[in-house]
Formats: structure tokens, C-alpha cells, sequence
């Protein structure tokens, strides 16, 4: 390593202030610091500092992700056997998933890097961390039958206007991977919805629609109807198949299981916020109770309120993407109502209105947009306090 | 005895190289200084040239805002340099000392039978004043004001604080007679906070003329501010002083021996020294005698007056800060670590568990002054409200500074917080932000705002 070491010193002051690359030192500066952490020492403040740093935190998200992804990956492969009545081993179903997922997550990687690179070159800053997670949440909320051109094009649409267009990394309003699913959704909407595109070369042996878009059809039978029972029995998967994930739906969404391995990944190494994931829990929960109870339509009575939280990208969105620090609540109180709001929207979006069955993308788009109003009333709430300290004495 | 308030956010950072409580000996420093920029906000006026003979007491130098404000020689000998630096700011006024001390007459008298101003006359000559800082803002007390309490910790939670009790073995009378001063100077109370796990000194607990309250748990319980907060938060326009324990002792030794004395007990710690222990000095020696043949020298090393959070770094023949009990050695650690931020990590240490280190609690560590990362933009939220335990937003608190808010400084509770106490904000920070300078920032902001 002190051979790569000494090579990386030699070639250092070609990218630095003078050199013949100068221009190109964000760049140099990313995988040099990406080889080695750098050699900075504190000189004002505190003399140790905590090891932990942005590429840590970013890689154990990444980490955190890979059950998904590997599930998503088999499921791929098993739901394309199954769609054209052929049985295959194991190794076959993999190898067929990962042809079809790895090309996505390349080009989601190298189109958002890219314009990363490019844009810290431009500003003259360090090349942010973010991506790497962004980069890797894109291709598992997409269905697999995704072209990749729309998702070179919706990755690009996501970072730029998305990100770079508030600041970068840390600035941003919305999640940039739901950015890229918004914009995926609204302007290629065939390719995102109905019951052909969650199968990769669908075969007609099976149905390829989702148990959100079955579910959404309950919605115009009437409630305690005999009809909606059948529906359900022969379409909706049963509990089982939607917290194991063996059914058709966005790459990474579908398993339960492999997401919950994430979350606990996430919450043992403290990264994210266990108020957030907790919280959207819990609202919807509370909202699928409520339709449950209020019964007006089928899709309110059948559907019992656990199954919510299994369906879809509820779970997804709960444990990756609403805990997102930037675009996430950021007072501690803030949390519980962020999180809260969006299970509630996420439950209520899908029930009430079925053109939106995949509603948590949705949801939590609304909820980044609130959460700064939420942390200005938590915020006015603390200084209240303050003041009111202050009238007590007087 | 009161209630135990039980600090439970914040972080105890367990570093190697705890003195052991064993006092030793070192050779006596020749030289000594003052260092005006141990004073945030202090504009030094000089009063003493290069090449003057001084007394131990007689003022080097006074705060050109207020004059009253003396800073004395601790030692009595020859003024040798004034060390200046950019803009011929002051950086340091060294002092030759004599062989043997000759300390400046102060009047000798019991403080509970003088004045308040008796006793602030006393203090403002003597130089002594200098130890009495105030909240809000950290800084020096002004004499003016009367505060509506007096704060002393008598315990510090620092990573490898020195043992307060063990600070003040032998000093009870002179801190008793300094307690007795101060409490002259409040129409309010004076608080002395104690640890019932770490203070089991008499000194404190049969100390009169006191109100005790008692804290315990993780740091920084041990630091006023926090302790300020719980008992009696600041609140616009309110002023509170705050003082450490060995310096109520420098003030108890003026009024009962008439003198300028301030030798004091430090601890020298760190995972660079090879036994760590204490030493007894005189404030702001040279720390060349008391480092020579005691370091490890296996690596390239960092002194630092002070802990690990709050403290500066000197040089192997710098001096001792003015309000600092410990000298901590660590190691510099300004080496590239080959893909450091993907190793397992069982030598590193993090509050949060992205690290095996998680897996033994009780380890010490070998820490060094390495930022394990660059600075980014604020990422992770929530992080900072885990260690600071006050009722204060830290983050947007910083926002607020970062974009020179004042009105929403003052709301966010600027008045209620000292550099030191978000210093643990700045070391579990993910995107690296220099928080207690951001801190001092925006209270230099507001002190130039609101005169």
C-alpha cells in the first residue's frame, strides 16, 4: 500500500492549485480520500474527534441496503420462471435477475456520479458522499422492466434538479431517489404502472400486477360484499408471500424481511432516526385502522391495517426513505410528527384515491416539503418556552 | 442533602493515560507566561516593558475596555519578551522568575468581615478578578454587575479530568475563606455543585455559606453551564458568574495570606505519557520541565493545555493556559489511512455503533488528533441533541449563528451556552463542523452587537 501511497504523493501537485490538472482536483481529491483517509488534524476545537464521517455513515446505508437488493435480484429472476410457467434452480433465477438489475444500478451509479463529479469540478467543492446511497436507492425502486435510457434520464432529472440545483449534498428539499421515481412516474407512466412492467419478459402463465394495483380495484366493490373476498382470494398474495416478498413489484420493495435485516442494521448502528421509522409505522397503522373502521368501500374493509405496512413500498419508504436526514424533519419532535404524517398520507393516498396505488413515494415528497414548516412550529415551540421563562422571573 | 440530578445526555470519552493520584516532583520552571488569548474578547492593554522587574501580583497587563481588569505576574522576576503576532497582537508575556518569590502585599483580612466592594477593590487589584468569568458569553465578570448567583463545579467529567478532590487535598481553609469572598459578591446564592460519586472530599461536603446541589452522570455533567441551566437558566439580561474550584482557593489565599499565590496542582494525562500522575506548579509555567523524559516518543505527539475537547495545543516548551488544571498528551495522528473509513474499527471510537468498538464499552482509547474524515456540509440531524443536555436546539442554534441571526440566536438560547459546552457536539459531528469556534463566533457577534 506505501507504493500506492508514494504514487498518489507524486502525482498530487499535478491536481493542486498551479498543476497541469488543476481543474480536475474535486475529482482527484474523491478517490484519493476514498483510497485514504486524509491526514487533516484538528487545530482549533475539540483535539479528538468522534471516527465516524460522511462515508462511514453512507457506506453502512449502502450495507443496509444489500438485503433488499440480493432478494431483489432472486425475485427478479423467480417472478420471470414463474410468469412463463418454467421451473428453474436457483442458480439460474440469479443469474437471470442479475443481468437484468446490474445494468440498472450501473447506469443509475455512473449517470449520478457523473454529474456529482461534474459539478463539484464546476464549483470548485469536494465530491459529497451522497450519492452513493441515492445511487444505490434508484435502481431498487424501479420496476424491473425499467428501459434504461428513462433511467439515465430520470437519474440525471433527480440529481440536477433534484440536488445540485439547491446546493448539493445537505441542501436539498426532496429525496433525490424519490425525485427520480416522481419524475420516472409522471413522464413515463406506462412504464410504471398497470401489470406488465414488474416482470421482466413477462409470460402470461401468472398476472404481473402488483397486490397494491389489485388492491385498488377493491375500492369500487361495496364493503362485506361476498365479490371482494374472491377478488382477494384469487389475486391479492396472501400475508405470507408480501412480508417474504415473492410477488411482483419494484426491485428492492417487495420483501419485508430483507428490508426489516436493513432497518436493523440502520438502527443498531444508530444512522438513522428510530423516531421516523417508528412513526410511519405507527400512522399507518392508525390510518389502515381507520379506514377498517370507517368501511365505506371494500378496499377500506378487507384490507386489515397490518397489511398496509407490508404492501408496496411502505416498508421501503419507511426504513431508507423517510429517514433521510436532509430531506427528513430535524428537531427530534419533529420527527414523530413527520414520521406520523407520512404513514397517515401514505395509507390515505392509496385507499382514497386508486390512481396513485403506489401512494408512499407520494407522501413522502409531501412530507419533505412540510417538514420545515413542522420544525418551525417545534422550533417557535422552544423559544416560546424560552421567553415565557423570562416573563415568570421578571 | 438535595436531590441527585442525573445527567443522561452526553458522552464519557474513555482515553489512556488517567493520572494516577500520586503527586511528583518536577524541576521548577524558569520561565513563565501570560497569554491574553486565554481571555475570548479581551483587547490587552500592556503595562509592563520588556527587561521590568515584577512582583508576583503586580499587573502585566489590563483590558483596555476595563481598565480595573489587572492580569498579574504569577511569579516575581524579569519581564524577558512579549511575544507578538500578526498585527503586533499580543501573544504572550514571559517572565524570567527569581529564584525564590517575592509576592506583592495585598491586604490581609477575614472576607465575612468585609464589604462587597471591599472585596471586589481587593480582587480587581490583586489581579485575582481575572479568574471570575460570567454567563452568558464566557468571559471575564465585569465589575460592575452584580450577579444573580455564583456557580462553582466542584467536579469535571472532561475525558481525563484531573480529580478535583485530589486538586484541593490541603486547601480547605483557604477554599472555605474564598467561598466566603465570593458569596459576598451575589444578593443571590452561591451554588457549589457536587458529584456524590466523584466528591467525597470534606473540603466540599462541610464547605459553609454554600447552597449544594448535586449532579451525577455522563459528561458534561461537570461543566457549569449544564449545571446553570438545571438550576437557574439564563435568561436575557440576567448575569451569573462562574469560578473553579482551585481558583476559589487563589482568592481564599489572598485574603488569609495577603499575597498573589497561585501554585496549583495539575494532572499530566494522555495515552503519550508513560506514567501519568500530578505535579504542583505555578500558574502558567513553562511545561518543559514537567514533559522532559515523561513521553513515550514512538511517534509524532500533540501537547495540549486543557483536555481533549476545550483545550489548545501547545508546543514540548510552551506554556500552561491560564484556567487549566491537566496537560494532555495524545498522539498527532497526521497519517493517511488506507481505506480507514471501511476498516472494521476496534481502535476507533464513535458514539454511534458503525464501528466494532461498540463491542467493548469499556476499553480506553488511544485517540489521536486525526479529524477521521473532511469537512461536509450538515448531513446527519439528531446527532447533536444526543450530548448536549439543555433545552436548547444545538443544531439550529449553530444554523443561526452560521447565517449571523442575532434576533434568533437570542431565541434559540445563545445566552445559555458556552463554547465548552457544545464541545461534545463538535466531536461527535459527522460532517466534522467546528462548532465551539462557531459558538465563540456568534457570542463575539453578540457582545459587539449589544454594547
Amino acid at each position: 500500500m506505501k507504493a500506492l501511497r508514494k504514487f498518489l504523493d507524486k502525482k498530487k501537485p499535478l491536481f493542486q492549485k498551479g498543476g497541469k490538472f488543476a481543474k480536475l482536483q474535486s475529482s482527484f481529491e474523491a478517490f484519493e480520500t476514498f483510497l485514504y483517509v486524509p491526514d487533516i488534524t484538528s487545530h482549533n476545537g475539540t483535539h479528538i474527534k468522534d471516527a465516524i464521517d460522511l462515508k462511514r455513515t453512507m457506506s453502512i446505508v449502502v450495507m443496509a441496503l444489500i438485503p433488499a437488493l440480493l432478494f431483489g435480484i432472486y425475485n427478479t429472476g423467480y417472478q420471470h420462471f414463474l410468469s412463463i410457467g418454467q421451473s428453474a434452480d436457483m442458480m439460474e433465477i440469479c443469474i437471470y435477475g442479475l443481468i437484468k438489475i446490474l445494468p440498472i444500478i450501473v447506469v443509475s451509479y455512473v449517470v449520478g456520479l457523473g454529474i456529482e463529479f461534474a459539478f463539484a469540478q464546476m464549483r470548485g467543492h469536494q465530491v459529497n458522499e451522497g450519492f452513493l446511497v441515492s445511487g444505490m436507492l434508484i435502481p431498487l425502486i424501479m420496476p424491473v422492466g425499467a428501459p434504461l435510457w428513462m433511467v439515465a434520464v430520470s437519474t440525471a432529472f433527480a440529481v440536477v434538479i433534484g440536488k445540485e440545483v439547491f446546493g448539493g449534498t445537505g441542501m436539498n428539499i426532496w429525496n433525490p431517489a424519490l425525485i427520480a421515481r416522481a419524475f420516472f412516474f409522471f413522464a413515463y407512466p406506462s412504464k410504471m404502472s398497470g401489470d406488465t412492467v414488474w416482470i421482466a419478459e413477462q409470460g402470461d402463465v401468472i398476472s404481473g400486477a402488483t397486490p397494491l394495483a389489485h388492491a385498488a380495484t377493491l375500492a369500487d366493490l361495496e364493503g362485506g360484499s361476498g365479490v371482494a373476498t374472491s377478488v382477494i382470494e384469487q389475486h391479492l398474495s396472501n400475508s405470507w408471500d408480501m412480508f417474504v416478498g415473492l410477488i411482483p413489484g419494484s426491485i428492492g420493495e417487495t420483501s419485508t424481511i430483507a428490508i426489516l435485516i436493513g432497518a436493523a442494521i440502520l438502527l443498531a448502528t444508530g444512522i438513522a432516526s428510530w423516531r421516523i421509522m417508528m412513526s410511519v409505522f405507527v400512522g399507518g397503522f392508525v390510518m389502515g385502522t381507520i379506514f377498517n373502521l370507517i368501511g365505506s368501500n371494500a378496499y377500506m374493509t378487507d384490507i386489515p391495517a397490518y397489511q398496509h405496512l407490508i404492501m408496496g413500498g411502505f416498508a421501503f419508504g419507511a426504513v431508507f426513505m423517510a429517514t433521510d436526514p436532509v430531506s427528513g424533519s430535524q428537531t427530534l419532535r419533529g420527527k414523530y410528527i413527520y414520521g406520523f404524517l407520512i404513514g397517515v398520507m401514505a395509507v390515505l393516498i392509496r385507499v382514497v384515491n386508486a390512481g396513485f396505488p403506489e401512494a408512499m413515494m407520494l407522501a413522502i415528497l409531501l412530507m419533505n416539503t412540510f417538514a420545515p414548516l413542522i420544525d418551525h412550529y417545534v422550533i417557535q415551540a422552544n423559544i416560546k418556552k424560552r421567553l415565557k421563562r423570562v416573563k415568570v422571573n421578571v | 442533602m438535595s436531590e441527585v440530578k442525573k445527567i443522561k445526555k452526553g458522552l464519557d470519552i474513555k482515553l489512556a493515560g488517567k493520572a494516577e493520584k500520586v503527586l511528583e516532583k518536577a524541576d521548577r520552571s524558569e520561565t513563565y507566561a501570560i497569554k491574553p488569548s486565554n481571555f475570548p474578547g479581551l483587547t490587552p492593554k500592556l503595562k509592563v516593558k520588556v527587561d521590568a522587574e515584577v512582583k508576583a501580583g503586580d499587573s502585566l497587563f489590563f483590558d483596555k475596555y476595563c481598565p480595573e481588569i489587572n492580569f498579574a505576574s504569577p511569579v516575581s522576576g524579569k519581564v524577558i519578551a512579549v511575544n507578538r503576532g500578526e498585527r503586533r497582537k499580543i501573544l504572550e508575556v514571559v517572565i524570567q522568575a527569581d529564584s525564590e518569590i517575592q509576592y506583592q502585599e495585598f491586604k490581609k483580612a477575614d472576607p465575612n468581615g468585609l464589604s462587597r466592594e471591599e472585596i471586589k477593590e481587593e480582587l480587581l487589584k490583586s489581579g485575582l478578578w481575572s479568574f471570575l468569568r460570567q454567563r452568558p458569553y464566557d468571559v471575564i465578570a465585569k465589575p460592575e454587575d452584580t450577579p444573580k448567583a455564583i456557580f462553582v463545579s466542584a467536579f469535571d467529567t472532561a475525558p481525563l479530568a484531573a480529580d478535583i478532590d485530589f486538586l484541593l487535598e490541603g486547601e480547605a481553609e483557604a477554599f472555605q475563606a474564598g467561598l466566603d469572598a465570593l458569596a459576598k459578591l451575589t444578593d443571590g446564592k452561591l451554588f457549589l455543585n457536587t458529584n456524590p460519586n466523584l466528591n467525597q472530599s470534606k473540603t466540599f461536603s462541610e464547605a459553609k455559606n454554600v447552597e449544594v446541589r448535586q449532579f451525577s452522570g455522563v459528561h458534561p455533567a461537570g461543566n457549569v453551564g449544564v449545571q446553570i441551566h438545571h438550576i437557574s437558566p439564563m435568561n436575557k439580561g440576567e448575569v451569573a458568574w462562574v469560578i473553579r474550584p482551585q481558583e476559589v482557593v487563589f482568592i481564599g489565599r489572598l485574603f488569609t495570606k495577603g499575597i498573589y499565590d497561585v501554585s496549583r496542582k495539575i494532572a499530566l494525562c494522555g495515552s503519550e505519557v508513560k506514567t501519568p500522575c500530578y505535579f504542583e506548579i505555578i500558574l502558567g509555567a513553562s511545561v518543559r520541565n514537567i514533559l522532559k523524559g515523561k513521553l513515550k516518543d514512538d511517534e509524532k505527539i500533540r501537547v495540549i493545555s486543557g483536555n481533549v475537547l476545550t483545550g489548545s495545543q501547545i508546543s514540548e516548551d510552551g506554556f500552561l493556559g491560564f484556567y487549566d488544571s491537566q496537560i494532555t498528551v495524545i498522539p498527532e495522528g497526521d497519517n493517511f489511512e488506507f481505506l480507514g473509513w471501511a476498516l472494521p474499527g476496534l481502535q476507533k471510537f464513535s458514539m454511534s455503533r458503525t464501528f466494532f468498538s461498540w463491542l467493548t464499552p469499556n476499553k480506553e482509547y488511544r485517540l489521536d488528533a486525526n479529524l477521521h474524515g473532511e469537512h461536509r456540509a450538515f448531513v446527519m440531524t439528531g446527532v447533536y441533541d444526543k450530548v448536549l443536555p439543555m433545552d436548547v436546539l444545538p443544531m439550529q442554534l449553530i444554523k443561526s449563528i452560521m447565517i449571523e441571526d442575532i434576533d434568533q440566536m437570542e431565541q434559540l438560547g445563545i445566552y445559555e451556552v458556552a463554547p465548552e459546552d457544545l464541545a461534545l457536539c463538535e466531536f461527535v459531528c459527522t460532517s466534522k463542523i467546528n462548532v465551539q469556534d462557531l459558538v465563540r463566533k456568534g457570542i463575539d457577534l453578540m457582545i459587539k452587537e449589544m454594547s
